[in-house]
C-alpha cells in the first residue's frame, strides 16, 4: 500500500485451486482470479495466478499470502534436516512427549519425531527454575555438537535448553557460537521461538521452526525473486495462523507461525463479512472433503487458542485462530456398525477417489452422495467449474442401497436423509462445542459457511443449532484469499513470570512490556506498510497458587503505567467467576505468564465492491427436483451471482454458483444484502 | 435399572444424534474440572471422571471420553454405594428413597465405591419434575486424604486407616447448601487444604454444569425420547461386544502372572486367569489367584471388574462406554483374593493390581488371536513421592510434597512397533513439565530420557520406558515410591520377548541403593545434592525375534533404542 492507486492481491494457495482476490483501490473495485494449484510446486501455482491479475506485476503494490506449505511438509515429513543441542539428560524431550497416546482405546498408537535420536545432542549447562546458573554452558561441547550435525548432513539447528524462559543466558551463547559457524541462517534458538515454561511444547515448537525454516524461507525467496523479475517492486506479506499478516523475512525466522495460515485467512474474512452485515457475532463453518473446521468470532474478534497439534505428538504452541476439526466434509464416509448404529466420518473417501458418484472407484456412499442422490446437487453440474464431469448418482444410489439402507432396513431415500442428518448433528456438535463450552449461546450468534460444501448445510445447522441468521458470502469458495487482503498486521509474545501476585515487581513487569512493545513494533515497521492505527493487547495467564491450568486474564489498561497489583486481582477475579462461577477466597493468587500483542491495524475497504451492481434478475433457470423430510419438493433454481440487492428467494429453491450451491429448504427464505451476501433466516 | 419404554426401536438418526450429545455433557464435566482442579493428578493427569448413571441400577449410562478409563466401570458401583446408604437413612415412605433435589453424596469408601481412598466419588441425584431421573457422578484423585504417608501411596501399609482418612457417603451438599461441618472434617484430614477445597470446588461446579446440560438436552427432546435412548445404547454395546467375542475361536485361555510383593512380605503374588471363549459370551475365571494379602496390592471386587472392563474395551475399541460392555461377560471372582478384597485390607496401591489384571486378559486373548491383542505395557504407575519442609527464610517450615507417576513402554501389536513413554492403559493422563515441577519443588531433574535396551524383541518391539534421575535441592527430604514389575517384566505375545524390568534406586552416603522390597519402599532419607533414579520398563515384543526386519534392527542400532547386538537365540515370553 505505498502506491495508494496500486492493487492489492490476496493469495490463497489450496490443495486444489490457487484463489486470488484482486483489490482495486483506485478504483474500488474487486475481482477474482482462479487458477489450478501445482502442488509441490506452489510458486509456479501462484505466478501463473500473478501473472492473470494485471499485465504487469508492476502494478500490484501489495501481495498477502496464505499458505499451507509450512504444514503440508510437516504432515508429508518433507522438511530440512534438523538438528537440536540441548542440555545433557534431556535430548529424548521431544520423542517423550507429555507421556501420552494418540487414542484412548486401542493402544495401537506410534510416533515418529521430527527429528531423530541420532541429531539430537547434548552439551553440559544447566539453569535452574529461579533462574540461577547451574553450569555454565560449555561454548567448545557446543561448536562440537553443531559441527557434528553438519557433518551429518544437518541444514537446520534448533538450540533448546531446559528452564530458558527463567534465564535464557546459557541458550543464548550457545546460540551465538552456532551461529558463527553454520553455514546458512536456519539457527532457531527454543526461548526466542516461546519463552514460555513448559519444555516439550516449548522443544517441539522451536524444532518444528528450525525444520521449516529452509522449507519455508526458499519457497518464499523463490516467490518474492520471481515477483520481482516480473517488475514487482511492492511488499510481499504472509498471513500467520493469529490472524494477523507478518512481512516475509518474519515469516522466514518464525515460520512455525504460519501453521494455519490458511484457515485463518478465511476466519478473518468471515469476520469482516459478518461485521458489515451488522452480525459481530458470528460461527463460521468451512466444509471441505474431508473436514468441517469450525471457528467462533465474538464482538468482531476471532477466538485464539493457545496451541494446536498438526498430528498426534507434533505440538506447536504460539497463539492461533482456534479451528475445531472434525471429521466430516463431503467425502465423509457413512457406514452401519455391527451393532446397526450409523456413523459419518471420520473415515473419508477425500478427493481421490473420492464419492462414489465420482466413479473414481470408491464403492461406499459419502455424505456427498447423499446430496445427489436427494437432488441437491445436480449431478449433470457439480462443483467446481468443470473440475469434474458430470456425477453418477446411479452409483451414488448403489452405494447407499448396499451400505446404509440394506442394513437399516430403510428405503433408499430416507438412509440418505439419515446420511445428511447424522452428519449435520456432528457438524452442530462441533459448532455448540466452541460456543457452548466457551460459555457463548450459539443462539445469539449468526452462523456463516463457507468453503465448497458448506452452503448445502446452512439451513440444516441453523435448525441444528437454533441460529437465527444465515450469512452466505458472496464468494464463499475465496473467503481465505478475500481475508488475506483484510487482515491487520499482528504480533504475539509471551514471557512467563511465574510469580505470586504478592511478590510480583510491578515495575519490573511494566519494564518487560514496554521491551516487549518495542520488539513488536519493529517487526511492524519491518513490513513497510502504512497503519491507520496500532493497538495493543495486555494480558496475563493467571492461576491460585496450586492450580496448573491458567485462565486469561486481559488487563483494562491502555498503557503499562496505569497496572498495579490492585487492577490485575480485580482483573483476575472477574475472569475466574466468568469461567468457573465463583472465587476462592483466602488462596494465594499467582502470574504465571505475560501475553502481549500489537497489531497494526490495516487501511479497511468497503466490502460494498463485492455488492452486485446493475440491475440483476431474479430469472429462474429452473425447477428441480429435492428430497427433503420424507418427500420430493420441486425446487426453483436460480443463479446466485445474478440476484440484485434486496431480491428475496423463498425455499425450498438451489442457488448456483460456480464455486459453491445453497440448498435454500422449506421454511427458510434468503436476501441479498447491500454487500452481496445471502442472509438466510426462517420464513 | 429403569424400564426403557416398550415400542418400536428407537430411529437410528435421533439414536446417533443423542448419543453424541450425551457423550458432550460428560466431556464438558471432565473439561471443567481439569480447567480448575488444583492439584496437578486432576488437572494434568486427568485422574478423574464423570457421568450419567441408572437411577435405579446405577448402572454406566454416558460416559465422558476424557475421564480415567479405569473410572469407567468403577463408578457404578460408586452410584450404588450412595444409594445404599441413602436408601438405608430414609424412612419407609420415602418414594426416593433418600434422594432429594439439590442433594451430593461425597465418600472415598473403595471397598464399595472402587479403586483407592484418594478418589473422592460425588454423586448428585437429578431430578426431572419431581422425580428421580438419573445420577450424575464425578471422582476425581485428591492430593493428599491423611494417613502415614503424604499423598497416600503407603506401600507398607496393612490397615486401611494407614492409608488415607475413610469417609463414608454423607451429603457434602444438602438442598443446594454446602455442609461446612463435613467440609471442615475433610479439610482437618489433609495436609494440603487449599488443594483439596479447590479440586471439591472444581468438582461441584462440574456437576452443576452436568445438571444444566442435562436439563436443556430433556427440554429439547423430551424425556421419554432421551430415555429410550440410553436403553437403546446400552443393548447395541450388548451387540456390539457380542459378535466382537464370537469372532474369537471357542476355548480356554489361561495366563498367570506375578506382583512383586505386597511390600509388606517379599513374596510373590499370582493374577491368574483362564478366559473361556464360547459362542457370543465370554467368562473371565480369576479363582486362581492369590488370596487378599497384609500389605496394599489388594482391590475390591469392584475395582477388579472395572479392570476388565478396561482391558476389553483395549481390545474391542468401537463398544460404547456404557454398562453394555460387561453384559456379555461373565466374572468368577471369589470372595477373599487379592482381587476381591475386603475392609481393612489396604487397597492404596490399586493401580498395580489391575495393570496386572490387563496384562494377564491381553496375553490370554492373544493366544486365542494374537491380530487382536496387544502386548503387555509397562505395567506400574511407579508413585514417588519426595516430601520435606522448605529451610529458606521466606517459606521456613512450610511442607512440601512432590507426587507424580511415571511413564513406560507400550506393547507391540502386529500393526507395529509399540509406543514409547506412553500413559498407562488404566489413564489418559500426561506427565508434569518438569518445568513445572522443578518451579515447584526444590528438585533438579538431572535426566529424562529414553531408556535403551527396555522394549521386548520380536517381530515388532515393544516401545521403550524411560529414565528419570530426580537431586535434592533442599536440605532433607523423604521419598516414597509405590512401584512393580522389579521382578517379572512385562511380557510378550505370539513369541516377543519381554521388556526390561522397573529398576528403583536411590542415593545414600555416596552409595547407590535399591529398596529390599525392589520397587516400594517408605521413608527413604535424602540429604541436599543425594538424587533418586527410576528406570521403566518397556512393552513386549510382538512375534517371533527371528522374523524381525534386519532394516528395523539397524535403525534401532543406529538410533540408540537397543544397544546390544541382537543375539542369535532369545528368550522367549513366557
Amino acid at each position: 500500500m505505498s502506491t495508494p492507486t496500486g492493487l492489492v492481491v490476496g493469495v490463497d494457495v489450496g490443495g486444489t485451486f490457487t484463489d486470488l482476490f484482486v483489490l482495486d483501490e483506485a478504483s474500488g473495485s474487486a475481482r477474482i482470479v482462479k487458477v489450478p494449484s501445482t502442488r509441490g510446486e506452489e510458486a509456479r501455482g501462484f505466478m501463473n495466478g500473478v501473472g492473470r491479475v494485471a499485465d504487469s506485476a508492476a502494478r500490484i503494490a501489495t501481495i498477502v499470502h496464505g499458505t499451507t506449505v509450512g504444514t503440508n511438509a510437516l504432515l508429508e515429513r518433507k522438511v530440512a534436516r534438523t538438528g537440536i543441542i540441548t542440555t545433557r539428560g534431556f535430548r529424548d524431550v521431544l520423542e517423550m512427549r507429555r507421556r501420552d497416546r494418540p487414542q484412548t482405546w486401542g493402544l495401537r498408537g506410534s510416533f515418529e519425531p521430527i527429528v531423530p535420536r541420532h541429531l539430537r545432542l547434548e552439551v553440559d549447562e544447566r539453569v535452574l527454575a529461579d533462574g540461577s546458573i547451574h553450569t555454565p554452558v560449555d561454548l567448545d561441547q557446543v561448536r562440537s555438537q553443531a559441527q557434528a550435525l553438519l557433518a551429518a548432513g544437518c541444514e537446520a539447528v534448533c538450540v533448546f535448553f531446559i528452564n530458558t524462559y527463567a534465564n535464557p543466558a546459557n541458550e543464548r551463547a550457545a546460540v551465538a557460537a552456532v551461529r558463527e559457524l553454520w553455514p546458512n541462517a536456519h539457527v532457531t534458538a527454543a526461548s526466542e521461538v516461546l519463552p514460555e515454561i513448559r519444555e516439550f511444547e516449548r522443544c517441539s515448537t522451536a524444532t518444528l521452526n528450525a525444520a521449516l525454516q529452509p522449507v519455508v524461507g526458499s519457497y518464499l525467496a523463490r516467490l518474492e525473486s520471481d515477483l520481482r523479475a516480473q517488475g514487482f517492486a511492492g511488499e510481499l506479506l504472509i498471513v500467520q495462523s493469529n490472524g494477523g499478516v507478518m512481512s516475509r523475512q518474519t515469516a522466514c525466522d518464525v515460520p512455525v507461525r504460519t501453521a494455519l495460515s490458511g484457515p485463518a485467512a478465511g476466519v478473518i474474512a468471515c469476520a469482516a463479512i459478518a461485521r458489515s452485515a451488522g452480525c459481530p457475532n458470528v460461527i463460521t463453518g468451512d466444509m471441505g472433503g474431508t473436514s468441517f473446521d469450525v471457528s467462533l468470532v465474538a464482538k468482531g474478534e476471532a477466538a485464539l487458542a493457545a496451541q494446536t497439534s498438526i498430528e498426534f505428538g507434533m505440538v506447536v504452541r504460539s497463539p492461533m485462530i482456534q479451528i475445531e476439526t472434525i471429521g466430516a466434509g463431503g467425502g465423509s464416509i457413512a457406514s452401519v456398525d455391527a451393532s446397526g448404529m450409523l456413523q459419518v466420518g471420520p473415515e473419508s473417501a477425500g478427493s481421490n477417489p473420492g464419492p462414489a458418484c465420482y466413479g473414481r472407484g470408491n464403492m461406499r456412499p459419502t455424505v456427498t452422495d447423499a446430496n445427489v442422490l436427494l437432488g441437491r446437487i445436480a449431478a449433470d453440474r457439480p462443483l467446481g467449474g468443470g473440475l469434474l464431469a458430470a456425477m453418477d448418482a446411479d452409483k451414488a444410489r448403489a452405494a447407499i442401497e448396499q451400505h446404509v439402507a440394506q442394513p437399516l432396513g430403510l428405503d433408499v431415500l430416507a438412509a440418505a436423509e439419515a446420511i445428511l442428518t447424522v452428519a449435520n448433528a456432528k457438524m452442530a456438535g462441533a459448532i455448540r462445542v466452541v460456543s457452548i463450552e466457551r460459555g457463548h449461546d450459539p443462539r445469539s450468534f449468526a452462523y456463516m459457511p463457507f468453503g465448497g460444501g458448506g452452503a448445502l448445510h446452512v439451513c440444516a445447522m441453523m435448525r441444528e443449532v437454533g441460529v437465527t441468521t444465515g450469512i452466505v458470502p458472496r464468494y464463499p469458495g475465496v473467503t481465505s484469499a478475500l481475508g488475506c487482503v483484510m487482515a491487520d498486521m499482528r504480533h504475539d509474545a509471551v514471557q512467563t513470570l511465574n510469580k505470586g501476585l504478592a511478590e510480583l515487581d510491578i515495575a519490573d513487569l511494566r519494564q518487560r512490556i514496554t521491551t516487549v512493545a518495542a520488539a513488536c513494533q519493529q517487526r511492524l515497521d519491518s513490513a513497510g506498510v502504512r497503519f491507520e492505527q496500532v493497538q495493543e493487547v495486555i494480558a496475563l495467564d493467571m492461576l491460585y497458587a496450586g492450580q496448573t491450568h491458567t485462565v486469561q486474564v486481559p488487563l483494562p489498561v491502555t498503557q503499562a503505567s496505569q497496572i498495579s497489583a490492585e487492577v490485575i486481582r480485580t482483573a483476575f477475579e472477574a475472569a475466574y467467576q466468568a469461567a468457573f462461577g465463583r472465587v476462592l477466597d483466602g488462596i494465594a493468587i499467582r502470574v504465571m505468564n505475560l501475553r502481549y500483542a500489537r497489531i497494526g491495524v490495516r487501511p479497511k475497504f468497503d466490502l460494498a465492491v463485492l455488492a452486485p451492481t446493475g440491475a440483476g434478475s431474479t430469472q429462474s433457470s429452473g425447477e428441480q427436483q429435492v428430497f427433503h423430510a420424507g418427500r420430493w419438493w420441486a425446487a426453483v433454481r436460480y443463479p446466485r451471482l445474478d440476484l440484485p440487492v434486496g431480491a428475496r428467494i423463498d425455499g425450498p429453491a438451489i442457488l448456483e454458483q460456480p464455486d459453491t450451491t445453497v440448498w435454500l429448504e422449506p421454511g427458510f427464505h434468503a436476501t441479498v444484502d447491500a454487500f452481496g451476501n445471502l442472509l438466510v433466516k426462517p420464513s | 435399572m429403569t424400564e426403557f419404554s416398550a415400542g418400536p426401536a428407537m430411529d437410528p438418526v435421533t439414536l446417533a444424534v443423542l448419543k453424541g450429545r450425551l457423550e458432550q455433557i460428560a466431556d464438558e464435566m471432565d473439561a471443567t474440572l481439569y480447567r480448575s482442579a488444583f492439584n496437578p493428578i486432576i488437572a494434568e493427569a486427568h485422574d478423574a471422571c464423570h457421568g450419567l448413571y441408572d437411577a435405579v441400577s446405577g448402572d454406566t449410562l454416558v460416559q465422558g471420553k476424557s475421564g480415567l478409563p479405569v473410572f469407567v466401570g468403577a463408578m457404578a458401583f460408586a452410584v450404588r454405594a450412595a444409594a445404599r446408604v441413602a436408601r438405608e437413612r430414609s424412612g419407609p415412605d420415602d418414594p426416593h428413597a433418600g434422594m432429594a433435589d439439590g442433594d451430593t453424596w461425597l465418600f472415598n469408601d473403595p471397598y464399595e465405591g472402587g479403586t483407592h481412598a484418594n478418589d473422592f466419588k460425588l454423586v448428585r441425584p437429578f431430578f426431572r419434575d419431581g422425580k428421580l431421573f438419573c445420577y450424575l457422578a464425578s471422582a476425581a484423585h485428591w492430593h493428599d486424604v491423611g494417613g502415614a504417608v503424604p499423598g497416600n501411596y503407603n506401600p507398607a501399609a496393612t490397615e486401611c486407616w494407614q492409608e488415607a482418612v475413610q469417609i463414608p457417603p454423607v451429603r457434602i451438599i444438602r438442598a443446594g447448601v454446602l455442609d461446612a461441618d463435613v467440609l471442615a472434617i475433610l479439610k482437618a484430614n489433609t495436609r494440603l487444604p487449599d488443594s483439596l477445597w479447590g479440586d471439591l470446588n472444581g468438582q461441584l461446579a462440574a456437576l452443576e454444569l452436568g445438571v444444566r446440560r442435562l436439563h436443556g438436552l430433556l427440554d429439547e427432546y423430551g424425556d421419554a425420547v432421551v430415555l429410550q435412548a440410553m436403553g437403546e445404547l446400552r443393548s447395541r454395546a450388548v451387540k456390539l461386544m457380542r459378535s466382537h467375542i464370537a469372532t474369537l475361536p471357542d476355548g480356554r485361555y489361561s495366563f498367570s502372572d506375578i506382583l512383586d510383593n505386597d511390600g509388606v512380605k517379599d513374596e510373590p503374588l499370582t493374577i491368574a486367569l483362564d478366559m473361556r471363549v464360547q459362542g457370543e459370551r465370554m467368562t473371565l475365571d480369576f479363582s486362581r489367584s492369590s488370596p487378599q494379602c497384609a500389605g496394599p496390592v489388594n482391590i475390591s471386587r469392584a475395582t477388579a471388574i472395572a479392570a476388565c472392563y478396561v482391558a476389553l474395551k483395549h481390545l474391542f475399541p468401537d463398544v460404547p462406554a456404557n454398562a453394555g460392555v460387561l453384559d456379555a461377560v461373565d466374572f468368577v471372582l471369589p470372595d477373599g483374593l487379592v482381587i476381591s478384597a475386603a475392609r481393612p485390607r489396604p487397597v492404596g496401591g490399586y493401580t498395580e493390581t489391575i495393570l496386572r489384571m490387563i496384562d494377564v486378559i491381553f496375553s490370554a486373548a492373544a493366544q486365542a488371536d494374537p491380530t487382536r491383542a496387544v502386548a503387555q505395557a509397562y505395567g506400574t504407575i511407579n508413585a514417588l513421592s519426595i516430601a520435606g519442609h522448605r529451610t529458606d527464610a521466606a517459606r521456613k517450615g512450610q511442607r512440601w510434597v512432590m507426587f507424580s507417576f511415571f511413564g513406560g513402554g507400550h506393547g507391540a501389536h502386529s500393526g507395529g512397533d509399540g509406543l514409547s513413554h506412553g500413559n498407562a492403559p488404566i489413564s489418559t493422563a500426561t506427565i508434569p513439565p518438569l518445568e513445572i515441577l522443578e518451579a515447584a519443588y526444590p528438585v533438579r531433574f538431572t535426566e529424562w530420557s529414553l531408556r535403551a535396551d527396555s522394549g521386548g524383541d520380536g517381530q515388532y518391539r515393544g516401545g521403550l520406558g524411560a529414565n528419570y534421575e530426580i537431586e535434592l535441592l533442599e536440605q532433607d527430604a523423604e521419598v516414597f515410591i509405590f512401584g512393580e514389575r522389579g521382578k517379572s517384566a512385562p511380557k510378550g505375545i505370539a513369541g516377543g520377548g519381554p521388556a526390561a524390568v522397573n529398576v528403583f534406586s536411590y542415593q545414600n552416603n555416596n552409595e547407590w541403593k535399591t529398596p529390599p522390597m525392589v520397587s516400594k519402599m517408605v521413608g527413604i532419607k535424602l540429604k541436599k545434592g543425594e538424587r533418586v533414579r527410576l528406570q521403566t520398563p518397556g512393552g513386549g515384543g510382538y512375534g517371533k525375534p527371528s522374523a524381525r526386519l534386519q532394516s528395523s534392527r539397524e535403525r534401532d542400532q543406529a538410533l540408540g533404542y537397543v544397544t546390544a547386538p541382537a543375539l542369535a537365540v532369545t528368550k522367549e515370553g513366557a
